[in-house]
């Protein structure tokens, strides 16, 4: 499977979920796991572009696809994607458990959705809980990067 | 919070999956996951054996058959969400498939998973049974029709037998006025209780152990819905008069 763009041998043992794998096999801790039971969204990831949860599938299946996590997004040093960088400019995170599940929800959203309403928007991020509950700030932030990625 | 241990199959053909269905002792199909994963996780389900039908190619469609729309077994929740077809023909499906949990599940979660996983409280297994809808079951024994009345057998329970795969499920055309609504906790979560209406049918979900048909004008009779932490069994009796009265509103 590919992961962030470099290839990677799949677990040996079935079990192991994505989510996992991830974090504890290829030590991409950015990913979050809350709930492991597909609730909370934090360790939302993009399966071939398409988000989803890693730890509601099994790292053998992602075998022949490519994987995006959250440290894809930006290189180290390099300038933030516009997603990260609208939760920066708008204060979308507290304590930031949950911000890379929503920041890749979001990227698929506005994949989806490039320009979205905000009723697109409330759908769009309603699989994510934030338990600090700055919800009004990622709202804002969605649109706002909504607005940069349209730059 | 892990899977048990099983061992994994991943055929690359149907009639291979089939095989596999009718040779192993508690093997149980992985679809979409975003249910039977969950259950791995918490331990509730330790099969055996798990058979990903995800590597099986061509069983992705959703088409046009007999005045109805037929899914296929890969056909993502979120591609029947946005498919023209079951949105011209089936518009009911299309707002049912809406009701089910968040995108992000529903991007890897499938049609026939939810109809095949058959819990009481989901939406599609209603909307089938109120359309009058069937399903393929498959096995190497060959194709089997089976109807939505005699499809569901008790909580998480279907008449497909264990080497069968459900390769399809047929939606007849929404035609007249249909709606589907539904009371929850909270946003995507599961239903306390939800009704259908189509062709003039009233199929009720989330209090009985299977979706069922109910008489509008009485739907709560010989009801006896479960209680949990989140409703009792008189709220449920309440929300289904409620709930019926809305979507015959609608």
């Amino acid at each position: 499977m590919k992961v962030n763009g470099s290839l990677h041998a799949p677990p040996l043992d079935p079990r192991r979920l994505l989510s996992d794998h991830l974090r504890h096999d290829l030590g991409l801790t950015g990913t979050h796991v809350g709930c492991e039971h597909g609730v909370c969204g934090c360790c939302t990831v993009l399966l071939d572009g398409e988000p989803v949860r890693s730890c509601l599938m099994l790292a053998v299946q992602a075998e022949g696809h490519e994987v995006s996590t959250v440290e894809g997004l930006a290189a180290a040093g390099a300038p933030l994607h516009p997603v990260q960088q609208a939760f920066h400019e708008c204060q979308g995170l507290q304590c930031g458990f949950c911000t890379p599940g929503f920041l890749m929800s979001v990227v698929g959203l506005l994949a989806q959705h490039p320009d979205p309403t905000p009723e697109q928007v409330e759908e769009g991020i309603a699989g994510n809980l934030c338990r600090c509950t700055g919800y009004a700030s990622i709202r804002r932030a969605v649109h706002r990067a909504a607005e940069l990625s349209g730059k | 919070m892990k899977p048990p241990r099983f061992e994994y199959h991943a055929p690359s053909t149907v009639e291979e999956a089939c095989e596999l269905l009718g040779s192993l002792e508690d093997a149980k199909v992985l679809a979409g996951g975003q249910s039977l994963i969950p259950l791995l996780n918490f331990r509730l389900a330790q099969p055996a054996h798990l058979v990903d039908i995800n590597r099986l190619s061509g069983l992705d469609a959703i088409y046009e058959r007999d005045g109805g729309v037929a899914v296929q077994a890969l056909a993502r929740q979120a591609a029947v969400e946005d498919s023209e077809v079951a949105a011209r023909v089936c518009p009911l499906l299309t707002a049912a498939v809406r009701l089910v949990a968040h995108r992000v599940i529903r991007n890897r979660g499938t049609v026939c998973g939810s109809i095949a996983h058959a819990d009481p409280a989901s939406e599609l297994p209603a909307v089938l049974l109120a359309l009058g809808g069937h399903v393929i079951g498959r096995s190497a024994r060959g194709d089997r029709i089976i109807d939505a009345g005699d499809l569901f057998k008790g909580v998480f329970e279907t008449a497909l037998e264990a080497d069968e795969l459900l390769v399809e499920a047929w939606f007849p055309a929404s035609s007249g006025a249909f709606a589907i609504v539904e009371e929850s906790r909270r946003h995507g979560d599961f239903a306390l209780a939800g009704a259908v209406r189509a062709l003039g049918r009233l199929a009720l979900f989330g209090v009985a152990p299977t979706p069922v048909l109910a008489d509008a004008a009485n739907p709560g009779r010989g009801l006896q819905p479960s209680g949990d932490l989140e409703a009792t069994p008189e709220f449920r009796l309440h929300l289904v008069r409620v709930l019926t009265e809305r979507v015959f509103a609608a």
